[in-house]
């Protein structure tokens, strides 16, 4: 029988018939068949020592079953670690951070409480899917848009608290600041509900974020603060059209003002869908769908001249290279926009940022596709990314699969640190990290993907890029080992020039916690001032993005 | 002067709209027909996402593959499934499709999702299939 760090068999065994008369037996499990499903499927560390891994998991269908289990884990002295779906496959799975915690497992708690298509907001538990409200909306023939990421499996609650994006207009595509009020068990059992929730009576608990004092909802995303058993989000208004529109620089110089565009198009709010970048000469970045596509059948056959001049460049230039492109019309820079309303209105928008394009660069391409008024179609033909338009499915899980021609790999790993949105920021960032690859073996050993010829950032988030370096997880231990090793010297190089993860997995949130280190530390230690208030006896999900309990900050993993 | 090139490539005429769309209601329809059995309607909730029939479906390009010529690559139209295959890998998982729990698919929707897509949901027969070298 597995057992918590310092829970006999008996007190464990006591605390589990506690959460069986809550849930109902059928809904703990303790078999070592059952636990399987709770690994973290995609973890670096599988079969290793360190392998992060449940003592069991309980199933709770209601809030009144998670305010029982947090008593009764504080009776005993059981930490426990809360999943919404348990898909965050990449940056832990259903595994918790805290080995021998019991995983609180909310896929159960899988109820639409309301999707009102009038003021366009949706209040969901933990357990609703993508899919789920997807399906939900169309059944009844809401008339909203979902903001969805690439894999549709995840939880809207548990996507937005792990600050996890999406691919439509920017005001929906950061899940967090989308919702719109919450309601939380805290680790004492007492529930809370943010916003105008604290407000009974309230009609705009999916209406008004603010409610009124501090605006706590920060503290239970990415943290262990409370489990999170409703949230609210706005949703998009079912536009009349969808326009995505490709806008293209010939020089290598030109990034400058690709990228200034790029922001002001999206700042003024002209251009609200996720702006994704490219480098069709470098044959590098793209949008998501392409990037699908490469997954699911491979990489284009490029030219060997062409290829040839993409290895000899540096830094992804050469005077060669840029002729090349010139002489062959291909662009040396590129990014995608989308447009969501009235076709008037997108069409207009189009027009407005080919406008301010071309009065920076004379010579700039666009490439439209034409409008989208039938999504269902668009959908079918598949010309057209489905998550831009909202609607989810699993494309993107062909990463790794052997549809792109390679060997299928046990998961995958991104580095995904914030870079400063300018052309230089990119420069920068590309310079740093092929240097520290030419430098230091370590990251030579391991396989990496989007860092050469020449690596292009995302935009999902407004303001700022993420420079995402993925890395496949792979059968052999060694290999996945060095993997690790790699990737905790990318974290420590990224630091040491101001360029923190947004998100990560597990096994490094204690290191990048610790690079967010301002004033000794200032933010962890106010995190750890209210983990000890909220959390006295540390039960709740130990460890969650380097927030430790006092009771074991000293002897943490 | 401005260059612009305008791609054609998802013309519509309204007419056309039309049709599609209640093409489109119609296949949700037949996809949450009451006639779909128990096993049919677990498949298309969790392993129609990655296994379903055509070119963007991840597990079918995967297994595409990986048969060539000699298996189908849709999980639906194979005849060599057992139910203790199709068990094996839902708990298991594979490679990058990650195992369901039980939160997610039950153990009745599991027997129901192997009795479909072993074809037996009206037998009772014990046929026995061929699990793949890497669950083995």
């Amino acid at each position: 029988m597995r057992t918590p760090p310092g829970i006999s068999e008996v007190e464990f065994s006591t605390a589990l018939q506690a959460f069986a008369n809550v849930v109902g037996k059928e809904w703990v499990f303790t078999s070592d068949e059952d636990l399987h499903t709770y690994r973290d499927a995609y973890s670096p560390l599988r079969n290793e020592p360190d392998e992060r891994v449940a003592s069991a998991a309980v199933a709770p269908r209601s809030v009144e079953e998670v305010q029982e289990i947090v008593r009764i884990a504080n009776r005993f002295s059981i930490p426990l670690y809360a999943i919404s779906t348990g898909r965050n496959l990449g940056y832990g799975g259903s595994a918790p951070n805290y080995s021998g915690s019991v995983v609180v497992d909310l896929k159960r708690m899988n109820r639409v409480i309301e999707v009102n298509d009038s003021n366009h907001y949706a209040i969901v538990e933990p357990g609703v899917s993508y899919f789920d409200l997807y399906n939900y909306c169309r059944e009844k023939k809401l008339k909203v848009w979902l903001d969805v990421p690439d894999p549709g499996w995840g939880s809207l609650v548990g996507n937005a608290l792990d600050h996890g994006v999406g691919h439509t207009a920017s005001r929906f595509r950061n899940h967090f600041d989308a919702h719109c009020g919450m309601e939380v068990v805290l680790p004492s059992g007492e529930l809370l509900r943010t916003g105008m929730g604290a407000m009974p009576k309230s009609q705009t608990w999916a209406q008004y974020k603010l409610g009124l004092g501090p605006v706590v909802d920060g503290l239970f995303s990415q943290s262990n603060m409370g489990i999170v058993t409703k949230m609210g989000f706005w949703l998009m208004p079912e536009p009349e059209a969808f326009l995505q529109g490709k806008v293209m620089v010939r020089r290598y110089d030109d990034l400058h003002d690709l990228v200034e565009v790029l922001k002001y198009v999206e700042n003024m709010a002209i251009a609200p869908g996720a702006p994704e970048m490219a480098s069709p000469l470098l044959g590098a970045g793209g949008d998501t769908k392409t990037l699908v596509d490469i997954f699911l059948n491979g990489p284009p056959q490029l030219d060997r001249n062409h290829s040839e001049l993409i290895a000899a460049a540096e830094l992804g230039y050469s005077r060669k290279l840029e002729q090349y492109g010139l002489d062959n019309n291909i662009p040396y820079w590129s990014f995608h926009v989308s447009f969501y309303g009235p076709r008037k209105v997108v069409e207009a928008q189009w027009e407005a940022v080919q406008d301010i394009m071309t009065e920076r660069v004379s010579d700039a391409i666009f490439q439209a596709h034409d409008v989208v008024t039938d999504r269902d179609e668009a959908v079918r033909k598949a010309e057209v990314y489905a998550q831009n338009m909202g609607v989810p499915n699993l494309e993107f899980f062909a990463l790794g699969t052997r549809g792109g021609g390679l060997p299928p790999t046990r998961g995958h790993l991104f580095f995904s640190p914030v870079i400063p949105q300018s052309a230089e920021g990119i420069l920068e960032a590309n310079r740093v990290f092929n240097k520290a690859v030419n430098d230091i073996p370590l990251l030579q050993q391991v396989p990496m993907f989007n860092l050469r010829p020449f690596s292009l950032p995302t935009a999902f988030y407004e303001r700022c890029f993420l420079l995402v370096l993925g890395f496949p997880v792979l059968d052999d231990p060694a290999i996945n080992k060095a993997t690790v090793a790699a990737f905790r010297e990318l974290i420590r190089i990224g630091a040491e020039h101001g360029w923190g993860e947004y998100r990560t997995s597990p096994i490094f949130q204690d290191q990048v916690m610790q690079t967010y280190s301002f004033n000794d530390n200032a933010l962890l230690r106010f995190h750890e001032t209210i983990k000890d208030a909220l959390d006295p006896n540390g039960i709740l999900s130990p460890g969650r993005y380097g927030i430790w309990p006092q009771n074991l900050r000293g002897t943490k993993p | 002067m401005k260059k612009v090139l305008l791609i054609s490539i998802l013309a519509l005429s309204l007419t056309s709209c039309g049709s599609r769309k209640e093409a489109a209601d119609d296949q949700a329809k037949e996809t949450l027909a009451p006639q779909a059995s128990a096993g049919k309607q677990v498949f298309d909730k969790w392993c129609a996402y990655c296994h379903g029939k055509g070119e963007r479906f991840p597990g079918t390009v995967s297994l595409a593959v990986k048969y060539g010529e000699d298996l189908p690559a849709a999980l639906e139209e194979r005849e060599d499934l057992t139910p203790e295959t199709v068990s094996l890998f839902v708990r298991q998982g594979v490679y990058s499709m990650p195992p369901f729990r039980k939160t997610e698919i039950t153990d009745e929707e599991l027997a129901a999702l192997g009795a479909y897509l072993s074809h037996t949901e009206n037998l009772a027969d014990d046929a026995e299939g061929v699990v793949p070298p890497e669950l083995q």
